[in-house]
């Protein structure tokens, strides 16, 4: 038999620069249609899930299906007015940024849903092993946006003492493990994390985050291996925002049709859903919180969204996709969407919204004002010299303390 | 007291941390019912239930990687790789997450984990069941290494690793497990039972981590080793009837240089051995120390005896290994140079 030559096949986006945006390819199911399993599902009984899109905001903003109604009109109102602050909080971080006052930035546009309504599915004490692009899980928890800042400008109050790179957050009280900037190592240390909850036989749960470009890490299966072997209570997230970088999902996602789908083969359950969709990110999360907070084990979850603005300050997403692809991304704006079924229900209305806006812009503005009297990346305090001393251990051998005296401190 | 193997420190500092601290847990391949490829982990889990001892998936950033998310959960996870030849997989986990999380987090989190691991050649294990990655630790900021080269310091120094608030990679060099091996090779197989480093007590006690041990008093030269060089360095001064002082580091990160500089500073002179391969080995950095802090008392070049900068071999394994003919022709050089 002649087989002939042989042939790789590399995976190439639909479209790139200069073309015209093609979403043709990202089959979205209707609002509502997909439905809500019991919480003990077996995987294998709820395959479909894996290849669908949990949805339920429709196009004219009403909330529908099964999956609809477990948020009060106040949790409604806070998940936006959280969306809009980290939006506006972002926008302020990329100026200073742009200012000189920080060397680093990574905005969440577009992306604002997933981490904002994910955190109203845990409780205090729950555990998130988070990327970087998951600050909506403090904005929502409360955490004082000043602080952050404080850790962006590498000022005299940074409480990471300068060592790290900006955004890159930590807070125990919060629920926010330390962010590494390495890849996919948080996505095993969540399920480590959880695994000690269920030997200590505690009630909180964690949630491990990872993007869709860093499943393909070793450590993303080694996660999956022991969620799946000792049924962890542990939540695990993969943002899909189509993008790493410049490499487009389809070189991580290889042959398997969803990041979702990945979970199928450890037995854990998978479910995909709308990440701009602020109702239904929740109620997933919510989902999955549960089951593992019944000991019924771990739940991989799949957020279909789209990074509508650059990887981080040192990208130029014009470079490998069309500029008015963001727009023609078909599950819209998460913050839009949310805002449009509040008006529906006459819970909001343009008014207050823009009200609402110039509000929280003052909010940062005053945060901004109160950090950057503390410093600013090149302007004003820093960390001491001392600071790169100490923490390595948590008593400084003798060796460390020579080369501090060396250094002159 | 009991005389143990240093299988059975190891073991017994294991459940005497376990028997203190709950929060103790270990795990590994074949770590949990059938009690580790070593033996080091038998009865643990059937005296400290499934859940605090346990086998887990061939996957080293697995094991790493849960551990250290145990770690910020509270727990004080003791786990072993079942080679050091095997940690490469988790090393990421290691160097650039266990290492740097106190630090990073400003103390927000912190990571008290022990990773064990079987190190060092002699038991004809070839490239992947021989190798000794310590400098590839001692490297990384924020780790502490240890590498006992008897069962006292063994269950001592485990204890005070368990008990470490940072990571600690516990190197156990697998040719020391059931005797004080002294590189003779063709000689008959010593037990530790003749060995005064095997009388070692049965309930807690620690050794701090970062102090050296003088083996053997000397003044005309010191050998600096540990793990099992330290007996092969014994047994190089014994065969050439040189006067060495022998240093055992037990701890590589943080070493005690005050032991190293004392004793070069009496002798004059300095051969330095280790199993792992010359180039770049933890040898190079102790030379480095000794002369810049012993540099007038030197009346030799400092000596390095290591293994060969090859992958560890098979057969050959003998003529690979630094034995005391080595380490005895070395001394015999910077005695006469």
């Amino acid at each position: 038999m002649d087989t002939g030559h042989l042939s790789l096949h590399v995976p190439e986006p639909a479209v790139r620069p200069g073309g015209q945006p093609d979403f043709s390819n990202v089959r979205i199911a209707r609002a509502g249609a997909v439905p809500r399993p019991d919480i003990d599902a077996a995987a294998e009984d709820i395959r479909d899930l894996a290849y669908s899109i949990i949805r339920v905001l429709n196009r004219d903003g009403e909330a529908v299906g099964p999956w609809a109604g477990l948020l009060s009109d106040d949790d409604l109102r806070t998940g936006l007015r959280n969306m809009m602050m980290l939006r506006a909080f972002d926008a302020r971080m990329l100026m200073a940024q742009r200012q000189g006052k920080t060397s680093f930035y990574m905005q969440h546009l577009g992306e604002e849903a997933v981490s904002c309504a994910f955190r109203k599915a845990l409780r205090k004490g729950d555990m998130n092993f988070p990327t970087y692009r998951q600050a909506g899980l403090l904005i929502a928890d409360e955490y004082p946006m000043v602080e952050m800042m404080n850790q962006i400008y590498s000022n005299e109050n940074d409480p990471l003492r300068g060592r790290q790179l900006p955004i890159m957050y930590s807070s125990k009280e919060h629920g926010f493990f330390t962010i590494s900037g390495n890849l996919a190592t948080q996505y095993v240390q969540a399920v480590g994390w959880a695994m000690a909850s269920a030997i200590k036989n505690d009630s909180r749960i964690a949630a491990a985050w990872i993007g869709d470009g860093s499943t393909a890490e070793s450590d993303f299966h080694s996660a999956l291996v022991f969620a799946s072997t000792y049924r962890a209570p542990v939540v695990l997230n993969v943002v899909n925002n189509q993008w790493a970088i410049s490499t487009f999902q389809g070189i991580a996602r290889g042959g398997s049709g969803t990041f979702a789908a990945r979970g199928l083969g450890f037995g854990i359950p998978a479910l995909r859903v709308d990440g701009n969709d602020y109702l239904a990110v929740h109620a997933v999360a919510c989902w999955a919180a549960e089951r593992a907070r019944r000991n019924l084990g771990p739940t991989l979850i799949e957020y279909v969204t789209y990074r509508a603005g650059a990887h981080s300050t040192s990208d130029d997403p014009s470079a490998y996709r069309p500029k008015t692809e963001s727009e023609a991304w078909p599950l819209g704006d998460p913050v839009l969407r949310l805002k449009k079924h509040l008006i529906l229900r006459d819970l909001w209305s343009e008014e207050r919204h823009v009200q609402a806006e110039a509000e929280i812009m003052d909010e940062v503005i005053a945060a901004q004002r109160e950090a950057e009297e503390h410093g600013t990346m090149h302007a004003g305090g820093r960390p001491s010299v001392r600071d790169i001393f100490e923490g390595v251990y948590a008593e400084m051998p003798p060796h460390l303390r020579r080369q501090r005296q060396t250094a002159g401190y | 007291m009991a005389r143990m193997t240093m299988i059975e420190a190891v073991r017994s500092a294991m459940d005497v941390a376990m028997g203190r601290d709950d929060d103790v847990v270990v795990f590994g391949e074949d770590v949990g019912y059938f009690g580790g490829v070593f033996r080091c982990t038998q009865g643990l889990q059937t005296k400290y239930g499934k859940t605090r001892c346990f086998d887990t998936p061939i996957s080293e950033s697995g094991i790493v990687g849960t551990a250290i998310g145990m770690a910020a959960y509270g727990l004080k996870p003791c786990v072993e790789i079942q080679f050091a030849d095997y940690m490469y997989p988790a090393y990421d986990q290691l160097t650039q997450e266990a290492a740097r999380i106190r630090y990073r987090s400003n103390g927000d989190f912190t990571c008290p984990i022990v990773v064990r691991m079987p190190t060092g050649g002699g038991i004809f294990g070839g490239q992947t069941h021989s190798q000794s990655p310590e400098a590839l630790f001692t490297h990384v900021c924020g780790l502490k290494v240890v590498v006992p080269s008897n069962p006292y310091d063994a269950k001592g120094l485990l204890i005070a690793a368990i008990e470490d608030p940072d990571p600690v990679m516990f190197l156990e060099p697998k040719r020391l497990y059931n005797g004080p091996f002294d590189g003779h090779h063709e000689r008959p197989v010593t037990p530790w039972s003749k060995h005064e480093l095997s009388d070692v007590p049965d309930d807690y006690y620690s050794i701090p981590i970062g102090k050296a041990e003088v083996r053997r008093q000397g003044s005309a030269v010191t050998v600096i080793a540990y793990g099992t060089m330290v007996h092969v360095a014994l047994a190089a001064a014994t065969d050439t009837g040189i006067d060495a002082e022998v240093i055992d580091l037990r701890s590589l990160l943080p070493l005690d240089l005050d032991a190293i500089v004392t004793s070069v500073a009496k002798t004059g002179r300095c051969v330095v051995v280790h199993e792992a391969t010359l180039t770049s080995g933890f040898g190079g950095e102790i030379a480095a120390l000794i002369q810049e802090h012993c540099f007038y008392h030197l009346e030799a070049p400092v000596m390095r005896v290591a293994g060969w900068d090859t992958p560890y071999p098979h057969a050959q394994e003998w003529d690979y290994f630094p034995g005391p003919a080595r380490v005895g022709r070395a001394l015999t050089d910077v005695m006469e140079a």
